[in-house]
């Protein structure tokens, strides 16, 4: 299998900073506000995510390419995909609680979690919908999981000192979380260009 | 606590609004609220998939066993989303169009989970009609309001409407992603200084959320929580 090592590049970088799935494209904002109060949860919740996404992506991309397109089933795609990824998370943790039980304490109670976390439908739904070969779709991917890790890990950080803030009392709580997100975005818009200037669009 | 019909109805839209009180559903809320049109579409596309599993939740729920039910309610809800993707693939192509990953994406709102989990599997077919449109309009009219305020302020219309003076002169960060959090984030001050509820602790995420069972987003809930909400579904 021949593959543009260069066309993989520019994918990572897009899905990790230009497209950041939580800062530019509302995707996982839940559990981007909700889990973010400690480095160790975010961590564990990122990698969760990563894992997760990889391993949601390297099953539904044949689903659908070998069982799907050919029988005219398209339409199916929303319903097998949640119901791929379910079964896949649950596999997932029984597998790693028998025989990683290490990596199960640290990932086990965020997996549960990601059959409604909407970044994980999301990537597998946007690498069929944007023609990926596999290779491609494995490494989009591990770029969306990365790129969700990150804004966690660097928003962990930030949520600590908007804590020691005072705002005001209609702004405590989410209202404050927000804005702060919303810094962090703006922040990600830095990253414009960036792909076109590195790899020459 | 027994509520009248009409308090079933309107308590979604106002004291408990999906995205303004509960602070759920923040994905698509933030996302397709770029313009008016667009969160209107998929407020109607959202309210009509809580409507359906709502109904149809309530009907089978004495039917649907405890340990399974999870499962059943993402394929119910799943399957709702699909008509909705390919009837609005068929009549409004354009609307289709703009709101693209979001359309599949109903299917996993937590909104709809949690109308399903905390309402729909507990009451009788009437009462789970009128909560379903209660928090279908609710969600509808939240993300009309922050879809106004971003396109008035972002792009200069209102319904695709050009407005005068306003159209000259755009603030682009309204159209853009942090234009959507800032908005929101204040709107949602606004709630708060209104309703005084600032004070009860309304944590983002799940933790201060009557729905933290059915979604069991946040992780905090994650490790007790999953003994009998979405962790342990048994599939």
């Amino acid at each position: 299998m021949d593959f543009d090592f260069r066309a993989l590049v520019v994918i990572m970088m897009s899905a990790v900073l230009v497209n950041n799935y939580v800062l530019r494209q509302f995707l996982g904002v839940c559990p981007f506000l909700g889990v973010s109060k400690d480095l160790k949860s975010s961590v564990g919740m990122g990698l969760a995510v990563m894992f997760v996404m990889l391993m949601a992506a390297s099953v539904t991309w044949p689903i659908q390419i070998l069982l799907l397109n050919p029988n005219g089933l398209e339409f199916m795609q929303t319903v097998v995909f949640i119901l791929v990824i379910a079964t896949l998370v649950q596999l997932v943790e029984v597998v790693l609680k028998r025989y990683v039980p290490a990596l199960f304490a640290s990932l086990g109670v965020y997996l549960p979690l990601m059959t409604t976390n909407c970044a994980v439908l999301a990537v597998t739904i946007s690498n069929i919908n944007k023609g990926y070969t596999y290779i491609e779709a494995l490494v989009s991917a591990l770029g969306a999981g990365f790129g969700f890790f990150l804004a966690m890990v660097i928003f962990t950080g930030v949520r600590a000192q908007v804590a020691a803030a005072d705002p005001p009392d209609a702004f405590k709580g989410v209202p404050i979380t927000l804005i702060s997100a919303a810094i962090l975005s703006l922040a990600f818009f830095a990253f414009d260009g960036v792909i076109e200037n590195l790899f020459g669009g | 606590m027994k509520l009248s019909k009409w308090n079933i109805f309107t308590r979604g839209i106002i004291k408990e609004n999906p995205v303004l009180v509960l602070v759920l559903g923040l994905c698509p809320a933030l996302a397709v609220s770029t313009q008016a049109e667009n969160a209107l579409g998929m407020g109607l596309a959202t309210t009509f998939v809580l409507l359906g599993s709502n109904i149809v939740i309530s009907f089978l729920r004495k039917i649907i066993p405890g340990r399974t039910r999870i499962p059943c309610y993402i394929v119910l809800i799943a399957s709702f989303t699909v008509l909705v993707k390919m009837a609005i693939e068929a009549y409004a192509y354009p609307l289709y169009q703009a709101l693209g990953i979001f359309l599949p994406l109903i299917a996993v709102n937590c909104i709809i989970f949690a109308r399903a989990e905390m309402f729909a599997n507990r009451n009788t077919v009437i009462d789970s009609v009128l909560d379903a449109l209660g928090s279908g309009f609710g969600f509808t009219l939240a993300l009309l309001v922050i879809a106004s305020i971003r396109e008035i302020f972002g792009n200069g219309t209102w319904f695709g409407l050009s407005l005068p003076w306003l159209s000259d002169n755009t603030i682009m960060i309204f159209s853009l992603a942090p234009g959507g959090f800032i908005v929101f984030a204040f709107l949602l001050a606004l709630v708060n200084k209104l309703s005084k509820s600032h004070d009860k602790s309304r944590e983002p995420g799940c933790k201060g959320c009557p729905a933290a069972d059915a979604c069991g987003m946040c992780a905090e809930s994650g490790g007790k929580k999953a003994e009998h909400g979405v962790g342990r579904r048994g599939l």
